[in-house]
């Protein structure tokens, strides 16, 4: 299973693949991530890559095999198209962050229409989400990256109890509470909407 | 290992990071690469385990004790590990590190995950000491940033090593009689590693199909078995000197040897050497990342696999682009606003043109002010490795330009290589302004504590070098020091050093806001004011930005408040409104 999650420097986009990665390992998979930080942690874009198998070789996920794709932004999650498989799962925080380019009015912010058809070029199954609002009804804006791992989870053959534990251990203290409503939060929606599109 | 010593440097600053946790080690952040294997090379010879970890062009500042330690050997084990970074994902060149092996006459360890990264810096230890010579260890990106499981050791299973120093004229004094005694040992050296080599049990032949015989090493190795799940594989991890029976003896066994390698044909030209058939560059490209769909692509040239690349996706390339950018609140932007005053003027159809007299030349340094060269800030000439903003200054000033320059420079950088720069201006009296932009971090690299900062990297409190007192005590007769976010203050301080006949410093001086997170209320934008002219977006600050009709505002989750407070001194309407205080 390949996954990738895709944000801003500053969303929580390593955390959240930390989480995963983490997850994995716990659920007997080998598990091998690859992030990019350096200057791209000052506000640029931000991807992190998961795969978890058998045995996994390269941490980095080919072109067109990505099974997974988290958006923590929009235009970062159309970035990263070309990399699904047919069919692949992308859940979208419907969150924009103007790129320097947008905010300059140099260039237009691309609509959900324009970035719903990137995405659908490779898959239909995709999910604009509100889970920077769902996480803020929580307490926390922060805990959207938490928020989509759990409806995630809904799609994924591993317990949720490993889950919660691995957010446990990787989450500071003080924000362990909200992060773990988060995450339940988010696998309910996820199981929800799937009740309701039956 | 009980000493270990770097400077931050992405990928490699987080072994420090994490070494500095350890019971029982001494680590620290030293003020630049060379004094880290300097200490590194000292701590050796007093008998310890010592690491120095680097970047792959800290290694050009360490190459002078790098090479001194090739002679000399050691006493303790000494590890160096490299940390190179194809791609340059943050960095300003791709250079492959493992010619420094070569180069240097040193043993080569190329680790092509975590597992093996923590097994074979064991070994490299183990392997310095019985061969008397520094170890380098060469990671890449994506085994430096990449995470995966590790089942380790108990690590008290090692007793520590006892520090002694046996003095050793002969070995550790390199005056030329001594030093040419030591040459011939290091030959000696080469040829007991190449023997070493081939029975190094990390060094294997993994059998397949026989058409074909892939030799790689490092992460090369892992895009290369998922490119080619079929074929036989040579993986090289103890990779200079080659096992060249080793090498002999998979080429004898298949069809033709192909070299997979990120970077250089490092192992290619070794082979080819020992005067065997084998193909490399040819078929991989020799710039940027290897993945596995580009040793895919070159495997499908010669029918060992088959091009995988999918479908493009139309829209993706029209997307904007997302660069970094220096953060809302940076105390680095002031100082740009200030440049463009000051006549740092870019004329977009002047291209090829000198600049006239009166514009102002800045040459540039490294660190999150690099930055200032991006649109729309736009204000810096050069950048070329640490500390380099100095000495490119005085140059320029040298040559009889018509044009003011200032060098801008960061502490950590300036800390790191900037000293003698500046010593330089002092000493032969340029006439230039060295702009030290003073945060109290390294920044880039995630906030590591340096010399100026007063505290080290285990935490303890210590004396902190102060940049004006270092400037005025080599001899700098004019140096101001000033906050970042008073623009008029700044370009008044900066006025007085162009205006000065000689070296001149000016230190702008305000922490990092991601370090001080005093945040203010937001600013906001009155909207009857505002002309939408513009002029604050020119700050390149991410929390201004114009809307789908023209209209410009301010995020309040972004904007760091009056703190800051450029964009409420850039406004010529008054439009912008510090919270509280009416309309």
């Amino acid at each position: 299973m390949d996954f990738l999650i895709a944000g801003v420097g500053g969303q929580g986009v390593i955390l959240a693949s930390d989480i995963l990665a983490e997850v994995g390992l716990e659920a007997g998979y080998e598990v091998k991530k690859s992030d990019v930080l350096g200057m791209s942690q000052r506000g640029g874009s931000v991807v992190s890559q998961v795969r978890l198998a058998e045995v996994v070789h390269s941490p980095l996920i080919p072109r067109g095999e990505a099974g997974y794709l988290i958006g923590l932004e929009k235009l970062e999650a159309a970035r990263w198209a070309e990399y699904l498989i047919p069919g692949a799962l992308v859940l979208v925080d419907r969150t924009s962050i103007p790129p320097p380019s947008v905010s300059l009015g140099q260039a237009p912010y691309p609509s959900d229409g324009e970035i719903e058809k990137i995405l659908r070029e490779r898959t239909e199954n995709i999910y604009m989400l509100d889970a920077r609002g769902m996480a803020e009804g929580l307490g926390s804006t922060r805990a959207s990256n938490v928020l989509l791992l759990g409806y995630l989870s809904h799609f994924l053959p591993i317990a949720e109890a490993l889950w919660q534990e691995c957010i446990a251990r990787s989450v500071p203290a003080r924000y362990r509470e909200v992060n773990q409503r988060a995450f339940a939060k988010g696998r309910l929606e996820a199981a929800n909407l799937e009740r309701r599109e039956r | 290992m009980a000493v270990a010593a770097a400077y931050p440097g992405t990928p490699s600053t987080e072994i420090l990071e994490s070494l500095a946790r350890y019971p029982g080690v001494y680590a620290e952040w030293s003020p630049n690469e060379k004094v880290a294997l300097e200490v590194a090379m000292g701590a050796s010879y007093g008998g310890v385990r010592a690491m120095a970890a680097m970047k792959h062009v800290g290694l050009n500042v360490a190459a002078d004790p790098f090479f001194a330690a090739s002679v000399t050997g050691v006493r303790g084990g000494l590890v160096v590990v490299s940390a190179d970074d194809p791609g340059l994902h943050s960095s300003q060149n791709e250079q492959d590190n493992r010619h420094y092996a070569r180069f240097a006459k040193v043993p080569l360890l190329e680790p092509s995950d975590s597992q093996e990264a923590y097994e074979l810096v064991k070994l490299a230890f183990q392997m310095s000491e019985d061969f008397d010579t520094p170890v380098l260890l060469r990671s890449t990106t994506r085994v430096s940033h990449a995470k995966s499981a590790v089942e380790y050791d108990d690590e008290t299973s090692i007793p520590p090593r006892k520090p002694g120093f046996r003095r050793d004229f002969a070995k550790f004094v390199m005056i030329p009689a001594y030093a040419r005694r030591r040459h011939p040992l290091m030959e000696e050296r080469l040829v007991k590693l190449a023997a070493f080599t081939e029975e190094f049990p990390y060094n294997r032949i993994i059998w397949g199909e026989r058409d074909y015989g892939i030799v790689s090493s490092g992460i090369a190795y892992h895009y290369a078995r998922e490119a080619f799940p079929q074929a036989s594989f040579l993986k090289l991890t103890l990779s200079y000197p080659l096992p060249e029976k080793l090498v002999r003896q998979s080429a004898s066994q298949v069809g033709k040897l192909l070299v997979v390698e990120e970077l250089d044909p490092f192992l290619e030209e070794g082979i080819r050497a020992m005067g065997l058939p084998v193909s490399g560059k040819a078929l991989f490209p020799i710039v940027g990342e290897l993945d596995v769909e580009k040793v895919r692509e070159g495997g499908a040239r010669i029918g060992l696999s088959s091009p995988s690349s999918p479908l493009p996706v139309s829209g993706i390339k029209e997307l904007p682009a997302r660069p970094p950018v220096l953060c809302p609140g940076c105390p680095h932007r002031g100082l740009y606003a200030v440049l463009k005053r000051m006549g740092f003027f870019r004329r977009r159809d002047g291209a090829g043109e000198a600049l006239p007299p009166g514009q102002l030349i800045a040459t540039g340094d490294i660190g999150c002010y690099t930055l200032g060269v991006l649109p729309p800030l736009e204000a810096l000439d050069t950048c070329a490795c640490m500390g380099a903003s100095i000495g490119q200054a005085m140059g320029l000033a040298k040559a009889g330009l018509p044009n003011p320059i200032v060098a801008v420079i960061g502490d950590s950088t300036f800390l790191h290589s900037g000293l003698t720069g500046l010593l330089d201006t002092a000493y032969n009296q340029g006439r230039l302004t060295v702009i030290i932009l003073d945060n109290r971090t390294t920044a880039m690299t995630g906030h590591q504590h340096h010399p100026g900062t007063g505290v080290t990297l285990q935490g303890l409190r210590t004396r902190a070098a102060d940049p004006a007192s270092l400037a005025q005590a080599m001899g700098i007769e004019m140096v101001r020091v000033v906050g970042a976010f008073d623009l008029e203050e700044l370009e008044g301080a900066l006025r007085e050093c162009l205006e000065h006949q000689g070296p001149a410093v000016l230190v702008v001086r305000s922490p990092c806001i991601l370090l001080d997170r005093s945040y203010g209320e937001a600013l906001s934008v009155q909207e009857g004011s505002c002309v939408a002219c513009g002029l604050c977006l020119a700050l390149g600050c991410p929390a201004l930005y114009r809307d789908a009709e023209g209209g410009v505002h301010i995020s309040p989750t972004l904007c760091v408040g009056v703190g800051c407070g450029l964009c409420l001194q850039i406004c010529p309407r008054e439009a912008i409104i510090v919270p509280g205080e009416g309309e």
